[in-house]
């Protein structure tokens, strides 16, 4: 089980970024996902949601602040060099790391986990290197080209960083060359091409990590709440040769064994650029210890090789199946409205979304203001806010809930606690159900408070447990019986939601939802699911 | 041999016991049967058909290698093999490895640590490798010896072994700052003192070219019989020397920690240096003939 529960991914818009969200998506426990970045995502997305921002550190802080993130990743590392400007690589490298760790230390941080995504580049690749670099290596010659430069720096800072904020879970995780069917790099880029340069004379030696495993890496690393610094690499070293020899690819040592840069940046004129750090592993290679990560209980799905014989069925496969599939564009509009439109019926297509308390406030003045001048509830168009705005106070609910106290709240700001109180007094109005029944004030009524209840939302176990409590003070579960659901918003839910539902809850609110069920619906399927659930719990209760 | 540095980045996770580097000896990876190269880049196709070609030769017919106490070394588990050395393209290295593959009743693969240079000259770079040639890193020998539990074959007195000149044939030079020893130590592998005779005649040096040496960027280029004048194959041009490899009885570490102690390691370095330079005399006493033994 995890300890984060919400969670920024900075880097949203690189391959890493996408792809761990949708990792992380898979976790329901896992409640927020929210991916920021400059460029628009490149992976679809389910429920994570997608703020377009720089690196400044003030917008970040508020993010964090506002949605108080729990667990930051950060994939926005770049790492080739030929596919930016010097400058902007620092800048993004260096400068992002600081402005990101800056927005998330702090004494009243919420932050609790930091993992930084590295890079092997770290170690560089020289003459006197060891055959396998173990975590604890460090780096032992100064870096030699920028990116590198970058690397270093950056994960200095991550350790400052780490030193600073004992409390701060950090994990660095240091990739070997990534391999894949999607993944774009200078290897990929390489191996591509008719036939593999070389230095010649050399045969460095090799070591590649599967682009999934990168990513299961990841999702290890934030899932199980794992410290420390990891090296990410494939069991299994090959020789350059023998990774040719894999991908069918003939190699020509053409780059001369001095003078390689000059034959490189000349190789750079007619297309084949070669990044200047990726030059020296393939004189010298690299290896890594990949143990240490392995010990924490992390199991590879492809061993070096494989992961090579995957990129070459790939490269077969390419040119025949090129173009059968639309890459995926985002467009802010189509998410907006798949996230939030009420006119999305079908539950297959609808995006999770969840408010933070800012976007909270502002829908409740929106509401407010807007029931105002309308008056009267019940039109068509006035369904799709007021839901919203139920959605909004049940959401609020359960932050307050976590707080233990709704006004007192330490982490986020005035906005946040309006907006936490409001959604108290939705909830409740809500849950409680008899006095809040359709009428013509300004809030809306009870039944168009129609939550979409496709993920059983916390707070209406909470309620019922309440209510259960509640009832079991007063001695009977009656209360229930009489036309009052024990659950909120009971009568819209599905037998199949219900019945999910059901283990959470506690026996004397099983015995109400018995009740109330059997006095209305008496649907067969959910009947007997309570009672099988109430059987499960022993027979002490069932007399 | 670096000490770990703490890498963990504060405290150790909690719930997890603290990471031994024997616990990481079950994750090693496994071998994948499709391969033809170790992770070292040790090709087993090349180091075949070297072993069959040259290394036959030369064993068998040119240098005709006598073995001695070839029992002392270990049938299971790291060993580390120290040997002397000598010879401008030194053959003892190759003689020792097949001196074990030919005579051990359990023929083991033998790593041979070389100077970090050649991972740096082109040519050196590809092959040395692929023949079980290992960079003379801490870490590397840490990890065969211990991990892997392979048998390593240092030679301590380094280029300055192979650097001396025919006149100082046989005389041991300084047996580098101990680091073998406490390499050994940290993994608790036998140390296995082997002398080789023949060598220094196989291939004499009679004086060391700093001008070529400093064109070509080599480690050093020696005047030998055949070399420079020869070319590059000069460097084959072996004298038809006897050659007799004795193996010493191996000295065990077996407490754990005895690395720390600085002043153990020198004894021990000492000691071992003394009782192969002691064989060597005596080996050399006995030889009545350069060439026929």
């Amino acid at each position: 089980m995890t300890s984060s529960r919400r969670v920024l991914i900075t880097g949203l818009s690189t391959y890493w970024g996408g792809r761990l969200a949708q990792a992380l998506e898979r976790h329901p426990e896992i409640e927020a996902i929210i991916g920021v970045d400059n460029l628009d995502p490149t992976l679809e997305l389910e429920r994570t949601e997608f703020v377009r921002i720089s690196n400044q550190h003030a917008l970040l802080r508020r993010i964090v602040d506002a949605a108080e993130i729990d667990t930051v990743v950060d994939s926005r590392l770049v790492v080739d060099s030929t596919t930016t400007s010097a400058r902007l690589a620092h800048e993004n490298n260096v400068i992002g790391t600081m402005n990101l760790l800056a927005a998330c230390s702090g004494p009243d941080s919420t932050v609790r986990k930091f993992v930084f995504k590295s890079s092997a580049h770290l170690y560089g690749a020289e003459q006197d290197d060891p055959g396998f670099f173990t975590e604890s290596m460090g780096r032992p010659h100064p870096p030699r080209t920028r990116i590198e430069r970058d690397i270093v720096e950056a994960e200095a800072n991550v350790s400052d960083f780490a030193e600073k904020n004992p409390d701060v879970s950090v994990a660095i995780l240091r990739f070997a060359n990534v391999l894949g069917s999607t993944v774009k790099t200078a290897h990929t880029r390489l191996f591509s091409l008719p036939m593999v340069p070389m230095i010649l004379g050399f045969d460095p030696r090799y070591q590649f990590v599967h682009e999934d495993d990168a990513v299961s890496a990841l999702e290890h690393v934030v899932y199980d709440d794992i410290r420390g610094i990891y090296n990410v690499a494939a069991d299994g070293v090959l020789a350059f040769s023998e990774v040719c020899g894999l991908l069918g690819k003939t190699y020509a040592p053409i780059l001369p064994p001095w003078g390689t840069g000059a034959a490189a940046a000349a190789l750079g004129r007619l297309g084949v650029r070669i990044p200047p750090e990726m030059l020296q592993q393939m004189r010298f290679g690299r290896g890594l210890d990949n143990r240490k990560l392995k010990a924490t209980g992390f199991r590879y799905r492809y061993t070096t090789r494989e992961t090579v014989t995957k990129l070459a069925e790939h490269m077969r496969l390419h040119p025949v199946v090129r173009g059968a599939r639309e890459p995926y564009r985002y467009e802010r509009e189509v998410e907006d409205f798949l996230r939030w439109s009420p006119h999305v019926r079908n539950p297959s297509f609808r995006k999770e979304s969840r408010l933070s308390p800012g976007e909270m406030v502002e829908l409740q003045k929106v509401m407010s203001s807007y029931g105002e001048r309308v008056g009267a509830p019940g039109g068509g168009s006035r369904r799709s806010q007021s839901r919203a705005v139920a959605r909004a106070a049940e959401a609020g609910a359960a932050d307050v809930e976590a707080e233990g106290d709704a006004g007192a709240d330490a982490g986020s700001g005035g906005d946040a606690r309006t907006g936490a109180e409001v959604g108290t007094e939705a909830a409740s109005g809500s849950a409680s159900g008899t006095d809040a029944g359709p009428g013509t004030s300004s809030e809306p009524p009870a039944s168009a408070i129609r939550p979409r209840a496709r993920r059983p939302d916390p707070s209406p176990k909470r309620a019922a447990a309440r209510r259960a409590r509640k009832g079991g003070a007063n001695g009977s579960g009656g209360a229930a019986a009489d036309g009052d659901p024990p659950v909120a918003h009971y009568d819209d839910l599905e037998a199949d939601e219900i019945v999910r539902v059901l283990d959470s809850l506690e026996d004397p609110a099983l015995a109400a939802l018995l009740d109330y069920e059997s006095a209305n619906r008496a649907r067969p399927r959910v009947v007997s699911a309570i009672e099988g659930v109430r059987a499960r719990r022993g027979g002490g209760q069932d007399g | 041999m670096r000490e770990p540095v703490a890498d963990d980045l504060g405290a150790d996770r909690p719930g997890l016991p603290a990471l031994k580097d024997g616990d990481l000896r079950r994750h090693l990876p496994g071998v994948e049967p499709e391969r033809t190269l170790t992770d070292w880049g040790r090709s087993e196709r090349v180091e075949g058909f070297y072993d069959r070609t040259l290394l036959e030769f030369f064993y068998r017919y040119w240098f005709r290698c006598e073995v001695e106490g070839i029992e002392n070394v270990p049938a299971s588990g790291g060993a580390l093999l120290v040997s002397n050395h000598s010879g401008a393209l030194p053959p003892d290295a190759a003689m020792i490895g097949k001196a074990i593959t030919e005579e051990h009743p359990r023929p083991r693969p033998l790593n041979i640590t070389v100077e970090h240079f050649f991972k740096g000259y082109p040519g050196f770079s590809m092959l040395l490798p692929k023949i079980g040639a290992v960079a003379a890193h801490p870490a590397n020998v840490q990890r065969l010896l211990y991990d892997e539990e392979q048998l390593v074959l240092v030679f301590p007195e380094g280029r300055k072994g192979t650097e001396k000149l025919y006149k100082d044939r046989y005389r041991l030079r300084r047996f580098g700052r101990g680091g073998f020893v406490e390499a050994a130590m940290r993994a608790q592998a036998p140390i296995v003192p082997v002398c080789v005779v023949g060598a220094e005649e196989a291939a004499p040096v009679f004086a060391q070219l700093k001008l070529l040496q400093r064109l070509t960027g080599l480690l050093y280029v020696p005047l030998t019989p055949t070399f420079p004048h020869l070319g590059l194959l000069g460097m084959l041009g072996y004298l038809p020397a006897k050659f007799k490899i004795r193996f010493l009885e191996p000295v065990h570490f077996d407490e754990e920690g005895m690395y720390r102690d600085e002043s153990l390691v020198q004894t021990v370095a000492q000691d071992i240096r003394a009782r192969i330079q002691e064989n060597l005399w005596d080996m050399l006493g006995k030889r009545g003939s350069v060439w026929f033994g």
